[in-house]
């Protein structure tokens, strides 16, 4: 028995649901997995929204998500069927044997309570430790967790650290009460790569050094690479793959494996600038009202027709602030843009009809960028009655040739946006941002929310679509992998400032400034030890200098 | 400055100017009321030499900025004028029932603020199961049914058949506090279930908001238990809206008091002003909605000093 601490046999799991007209009805998401865990080891669960692996985290704590319920199966934690304890026993499971990490660590933190209070709570509540040890304890914790001020950073309240500090202290709060596994749920989803990748590294040395075992959630499977011992790999419920992590990721059985292990590789060849830009920035210095520093450092960029300028940086560098200038959402303090060979009125509202159809937009979250109660028809037909005054049996010959466009089909006229998936939604507002016949569109981080698959598929008809309609794309994400795969030209943003401009092969070859250098080298890459290699030649630098 | 002196203080001065208006609004009010107080005074047989002449003696003729800003000023310095009627000092004869209605507001509040409070978290715990809905039942039937009713119906089952406490709250200054006590059990009583389920329903609604929050996961999977969840940890976050709606019950204790003090011979403001208003006596009326305004103007800023110290960003700014 005491090889295996997490045994899972055929777990099932299921949920009620609550179709939008119809009846609720129950629906089993997870369909009998099973696994196991050895004391001390490490099991990455990877899939895509959907798979289960959520699900089946918490299921080790006997827990169910919202209307989740565990229908069937075995879960032994310890040589005991916890799905048979009563209620009590299971709370003295929980935050006791087994504790959690969230992927919001922002969310999770209770923020009317100072730090320390809730990493010691468990900990002291489940009797382990008493609040002095506790306490200690946690001190040890921050300061291994790379925490600057470990002995005093309990004192503050959740807003008053980093996004990535808090992310450090949750693991600290899971780690605390001495537990024998951990379940870590997509613990670096939210934070910046540069951010990530230390979290990560914090994250797999206390586990080296408490000996804990965990289970690893993400969707990423070069983070899972990185920390895992196992690998399972999930799709809708059920399991595709399981094997050690060096199978998976060099020797994947599986078609969806594979696919998962290749996802990104797309190739676009980098187009040299043409004669005349479609949209010049030019020293654009922005700040937001009330506020006293700018937020935009004379930023000079240029987009050249039918290519496509990949803005990266990560959050709070300025570059969603950019998009909102050059829409004239935020006119800037200095600075002027041209546009099509005219100069853009810096406010939204001295700009022509003509100005606005020619500079669309995308944005990240599809389902609130799209009138719930419209139909798909409705959506993509109202730029086509507002520029061109198009009606009836015109107006609907274009609706359908924009959604075969974006291959969708006829079929999807009279749906309702409820009715489609994550990138289903990004795709019918990508057709009605091309319904205006724009020059140039602004893809504000629109693969962000999706699953790397489904990311794949939107950059690829977004390529597409390029080189049919010749429209223009000012590509703003975090993501480098996107960067690499979309841009002919990238400006990379920091603090306000474009730090590396230039062609794609310039920006991406050596030599480097220190940022991109730094936002480059965070990129997980699928390959085993990477991580140790990033820190171990950081570590060397910093030591050289 | 830091922000929260910055706030609190934005808050205060608010208070203070919205009072101002009030007060403005109040006089207006007043003077565009039909009726003659001199006519009232004198009766239907007065001579109009003898009306005209107490007009003039009541100021009535003067300049209505003029009157506005001497009755004003008086009010600030605790000076409401006399009592038309009954040439009483108004000051002095409201301070007494002032306290009385307080008195009255305050130990309903001492009851119905922690039952609601409690009903409200057992509501949370038992969501959906009968304790919730019987509560919710309960509650929403007494807020439901007009509060002179409700006086009446325990007058004739508590005070007459079972003759547990009096019917009539009369209350003076020779009475001990038990005996003051026992005088008003009945009006508590009402008043406790006409703002119970207010109160009960909105520390329900604004707990289980934050029963949504993903720390309130973080919570369960402590092992903690439910109560320790509700009370720890999504309580501390649901009491601004609690205290709102808490202020705002206090405030129409003090007053919307007056059908029950009518209804239980309660010798508070509310039966004070329903006397003077039928005789038309302006000052005294003024005076009282000038307490009533500054009472209500006052617990409500209260409430949103408190929803401002209980937000730990604007408390420990970064």
């Amino acid at each position: 028995m005491s090889d295996t601490l997490l045994k899972v046999r055929d777990l099932k799991i299921g949920a009620t649901i609550y179709p939008p007209g119809e009846r609720p009805r129950d629906i089993e998401i997870v369909h009998g997995v099973s696994f196991d865990l050895a004391p001390g080891k490490v099991l990455g669960l990877i899939g895509e929204s959907g798979a289960g692996k959520s699900t089946i985290g918490l299921a080790s704590m006997a827990y169910g998500r919202g209307g989740v319920k565990i229908t069937g199966g075995e879960v032994w934690v310890n040589g005991r069927d916890i799905l048979k304890g009563s209620h009590k026993d299971i709370r003295k499971l929980r935050g006791a044997e087994v504790t959690y990490v969230s992927q919001s660590a922002a969310a999770s933190f209770n923020p009317a309570k100072k730090i320390m209070d809730q990493v010691v709570e468990a900990a002291v509540e489940q009797k382990k430790f008493s609040r002095k040890e506790a306490e200690a304890r946690a001190r040890v914790l921050f300061a291994k967790l790379g925490l600057p001020d470990p002995d005093n950073i309990g004192e503050r309240y959740p807003h008053q650290v980093s996004g990535g500090q808090l992310q450090r202290c949750m693991t600290a709060l899971a780690l605390c009460p001495e537990p024998d596994l951990v379940v870590f749920d997509e613990p670096t989803t939210a934070l910046d790569v540069t951010t990530q990748i230390d979290v990560l590294m914090a994250i797999k040395e206390a586990i080296r050094d408490t000996g804990v075992a965990a289970l690893y959630i993400t969707h990423d499977l070069a983070v899972v690479a990185q920390v895992s011992d196992d690998i399972m790999v999930l799709r809708m419920g059920n399991t595709v793959e399981y094997g050690n992590v060096d199978q998976i990721i060099n020797n994947p059985q599986e078609e969806y494996t594979k696919a998962l292990v290749s996802v990104r590789s797309i190739e676009h060849e980098e187009k040299p600038p043409t004669e005349e830009p479609v949209l010049s920035v030019r020293n654009i210095t922005a700040r937001y009202k009330g506020t006293q520093f700018d937020v935009l450092h004379n930023v000079n960029v240029d987009l050249y027709p039918g290519q496509t300028l990949a803005v990266v940086g990560e959050s709070g560098s300025g570059k969603s602030t950019l998009a909102r200038v050059i829409t004239g959402l935020l006119p800037p303090r200095e600075g002027e843009i041209e546009f099509a060979g005219r100069k853009l009125s810096p406010d939204l509202k001295g700009r022509t009809r003509e100005d606005l159809r020619e500079l669309q937009m995308i944005y990240q979250m599809a389902d609130v960028a799209m009138n719930p109660r419209q139909t798909v028809g409705t959506i993509i037909g109202r730029p086509l009655e507002f520029y061109f005054g198009m009606r009836g049996a015109e107006k609907k010959k274009r609706i359908i040739e924009l959604l075969d466009e974006i291959e969708l089909g006829e079929k999807f006229i009279d749906r309702y946006p409820a009715e489609l998936s994550g990138g289903q939604k990004q795709r019918v507002c990508i057709a009605r941002s091309l319904a205006a016949k724009p020059k140039m569109i602004i893809c504000d981080e629109v693969t962000s929310a999706l699953d790397p698959l489904v990311a794949d598929g939107i950059l690829k008809l977004l390529l597409d679509l390029q080189k049919i309609e010749d429209v223009a794309y000012l590509f703003i994400t975090h993501d480098l992998a996107t960067v690499r795969a979309i841009s002919d030209n990238i400006a990379v943003m920091y603090q306000g400032k474009v730090q590396r401009y230039g062609g794609k092969s310039k920006v991406l070859s050596p030599p480097f400034d220190d940022y991109t250098d730094l936002l480059l080298s965070s990129v997980p890459e699928m390959k085993l030890g990477w991580l140790e290699e990033v820190i171990a030649h950081r570590k060397m630098e910093s030591a050289g200098n | 400055m830091s922000p929260i002196v910055k706030l609190l203080a934005q808050r205060i001065a608010l208070s203070l100017l919205l009072l101002l208006l009030i007060s403005v609004v109040i006089f207006a009010g007043t003077i565009v009321l039909p009726g003659d107080v001199a006519q009232s005074i004198l009766g239907q047989s007065a001579t109009p030499e003898a009306l005209a002449n107490l007009r003039a003696e009541l100021g009535v003729n003067d300049p209505p900025v003029q009157r506005y800003f001497a009755w004003l000023f008086g009010a600030m310095q605790g000076d409401l004028g006399t009592a038309l009627t009954s040439g009483q000092d108004i000051a002095q004869a409201l301070s007494s029932r002032f306290w009385n209605t307080l008195f009255l507001a305050f130990w309903a509040a001492v009851v119905a603020v922690p039952l609601a409070i409690f009903l409200g978290l057992l509501a949370v715990r038992f969501k959906d199961r009968w304790p919730d809905k019987l509560i919710s039942a309960v509650t929403l039937a007494s807020i439901s049914i007009p509060e002179f009713l409700i006086g009446y119906v325990l007058m004739y089952f508590i005070a007459v058949k079972l003759r547990w406490f009096p019917s009539v709250a009369m209350v003076n200054d020779n009475m001990g506090l038990f005996e003051k006590l026992n005088a008003i059990a009945l009006p508590i009583a009402v008043l406790t279930l006409v703002v119970l389920a207010h109160m009960m329903r909105m520390t329900r609604a604004a707990i289980l908001n934050v029963m949504q929050s993903a720390y309130i996961e973080t919570a369960e999977l402590k092992g903690l238990n439910a109560f320790q969840v509700i009370y720890r940890h999504a309580f501390p976050n649901a009491i601004a809206p609690i205290v709102n709606v808490v202020m705002l019950n206090l405030a129409y204790l003090v007053v919307g008091v007056v059908v029950i003090e009518v209804v239980f011979v309660y010798p508070g403001m509310g039966q004070y002003l329903v006397d003077h208003v039928s005789k038309r006596d302006v000052p005294v009326v003024q005076a009282c909605g000038l307490i009533f305004a500054a009472v209500y103007i006052g617990l409500n800023m209260i409430a949103d000093i408190v929803a401002i110290l209980s937000n730990p960003r604007l408390r420990h700014p970064k």
